[in-house]
């Protein structure tokens, strides 16, 4: 309940620690990487204090590291990890084993670009490079989505409905290490929210012999890849549930994506982690000015929820969606290319500008919010034309 | 006093002003408000120039951009005046405080024609006579403190006395320091 909310004020990755604390999963093997190694860090101080009696394996790499939570998870035990940018890439192979095993490993994903050039700042690059892996991804705009989602993660996952691992992202440095207000529950209820992890099989279940993943042939296996498929598809089901129920404790309201100032907009920008709430500050100053214009703040990526952007889109004149990656596919971004599919297969017929932003940490501030915008007030009233993928905040030669 | 107000620190790497920013950032939190507190990441080094920000209101802070048309700049290291345009974007009516031995004039030239306050506070000078070493954050954040006036003063001291006496759980000898540190730099600022 509200009342019980406790006032505090802390970074992105203090916030997902304090979760990990309250929630107390079984296993946590991790290899450190910039920004999220102050997650495994601090997890390490809990155990240290005795505040949580997980099982933490030091790793020589995140390939390990996923390896290690595949093993425990298919053994029966509530298993997480924390990793960012060349640290997923190297878990690559194991991500995918991990989704198709159904295994509801909980994964933090501090974003961080990947190399090259080498750099530590915040892109998607890193989380939209696993997008296809088979893991559901939530993203956060702030440290108390980063919270909120991560305590929810749990629940998805380990549905039976469900049975798949799940990626709780927040941008890198942005949010994971800025302090901001935060209000946190108290440890019962996030408790005897997320509940005890009951597997139905499990290896280490000596009445239930299992085999985890064997070779299958050919004549099987495409079937146990639609079963993978259909449960992507019951998370979507499972994530609204979820969600109310969370809301019912924390009063905190979570859907596929969050609509700002929409329902009347003609103008809008599909958005996804941190710069959001930037995107929403430009949206309330625009509409001081008279011009219509709402964001929608993309939550849950996988799995993609086309038809629901479709509807909340429907009525706008122009839409702008802005991919913190680049696909170097010589179209655009990951959320340019599902969501103009997404409005195309539901029969909603707007202008759809793809723009590419804050690659590597270059900044995204509320001015660049207003230029695109402005820019498709001009494409709408003025007909003028303009590129359908394109780059903002780039240096200028002066 | 307008919705958000707006601190850039500048700094080297190694001299604290990160830690100056999350300090500020939790006083102000104490006293109620709404805070963000956050660095600038590089190629970190000691002694390279770094940024910290910080946003305190009575709102929600929703933006998450680096703060470019600061209310007030805090210079923690005054070789920075030579290399980096710290007074840029910087509110005429707000202030920039440098940590300096000199007086707001003879450092005015280096400002870039900058019109408004000119703060100067001998923080080095305060650290090594009240502490004995050279840790010229603690200063620094009463002066912005201060000077913003974000919070009242006896707010501030019964806020960053309870955080020292946490924070120097182990150490309690340089508490009285520290808080002699804050003091001395919080009336200096006061007075300028």
């Amino acid at each position: 309940m509200s009342e019980q909310a406790i006032r505090e004020r802390m970074s992105g990755n203090e916030a997902v620690a304090e979760a990990i604390r309250q929630v107390n999963p079984d296993v946590m093997p991790a290899f450190p990487i910039t920004p999220s190694t102050e997650i495994p860090q601090m997890v390490s101080t809990f155990i240290a204090n005795g505040k949580v009696d997980t099982e933490f394996i030091p790793v020589e790499s995140e390939h390990s590291a996923m390896s290690a939570a595949i093993g425990s998870e298919a053994a029966g035990a509530r298993t997480m990890t924390a990793t960012s940018s060349a640290g997923l890439a190297l878990m690559w192979e194991e991500l995918l084993l991990a989704a198709s095993n159904r295994l509801p490993i909980a994964l933090t994903l501090v974003n961080r670009t990947l190399s090259g050039p080498i750099n530590i700042n915040c892109d998607h690059s890193d989380g939209m490079g696993a997008r296809d892996t088979g893991w559901i991804q939530i993203y956060a705009e702030n440290n108390q989505e980063a919270y909120d989602n991560y305590i929810q993660a749990f629940p998805i996952a380990e549905d039976k409905r469900v049975h798949l691992p799940i990626m709780i992202c927040q941008d890198g440095f942005i949010t994971s290490h800025a302090v901001e207000n935060i209000s946190l529950l108290p440890d019962a209820p996030v408790k005897e929210f997320v509940g005890t992890y009951e597997p139905e099989e499990f290896l280490l279940n000596p009445g239930k012999p299992i085999a985890v993943g064997p070779y299958s042939i050919s004549a099987y296996a495409m079937e146990a890849k639609k079963a993978q498929a259909e449960a992507m598809e019951n998370a979507r089901e499972v994530i609204l549930e979820v969600a109310e129920r969370f809301e019912k404790m924390s009063g905190r309201k979570y859907g596929f994506f969050e609509s700002y100032r929409l329902e009347d907009a003609d103008y809008a920008m599909v958005i996804m982690g941190s710069a959001a709430g930037t995107a929403k500050q430009a949206v309330d100053e625009l509409r001081e000015q008279g011009m219509k214009v709402g964001i929608l703040k993309i939550r849950v990526f996988r799995p993609f929820p086309e038809k629901e952007i479709a509807e909340a889109l429907k009525n706008c004149k122009a839409v702008a969606i802005m991919d913190r990656t680049e696909s170097y596919n010589g179209n655009c971004g990951p959320l340019g290319s599902e969501v103009t599919a997404g409005l195309y297969r539901n029969k909603v017929f707007l202008e759809a500008i793809c723009y590419t932003y804050g690659l590597a940490g270059r900044d995204f501030t509320t001015d660049s919010v207003k230029g695109i915008f402005d820019q498709l007030r001009t494409l709408v009233e003025e007909k003028k034309p303009i590129p359908h993928n394109q780059y903002i905040g780039l240096r200028t030669r002066k | 006093m307008k919705e958000t107000l707006e601190i850039r620190w500048h700094g080297r790497g190694g001299q604290g002003a990160k830690t100056a920013a999350l300090l500020l950032a939790d006083v102000a939190f104490m006293t109620g408000k709404n805070v963000q507190g956050f660095p600038e990441y590089g190629p970190e080094r000691m002694g390279a120039p770094i940024t910290a920000f910080n946003r305190i209101s009575e709102k929600p802070i929703r933006v998450h951009s680096n703060i470019y048309e600061p209310d007030y700049v805090a210079v923690v290291d005054e070789t920075l005046l030579k290399s980096v345009h710290v007074t840029d974007g910087l509110s005429k009516d707000g202030a920039i405080i440098i940590n300096t031995p000199k007086s707001a004039e003879e450092v005015r030239g280096d400002l870039a024609g900058y019109e408004g306050r000119v703060i100067t506070i001998d923080a080095r000078g305060i650290s090594e006579e009240t502490l004995g070493k050279n840790f010229p954050n603690t200063p620094m954040l009463a002066a912005v403190v201060a000077v913003t006036g974000v919070m009242k003063k006896e707010d501030f001291f019964k806020q960053m006395e309870d955080s020292f006496a946490h924070k120097f759980a182990k150490k309690p000898q340089v508490i009285e320091g520290n808080m002699k540190a804050l003091k001395m730099a919080y009336m200096v600022a006061q007075k300028a």
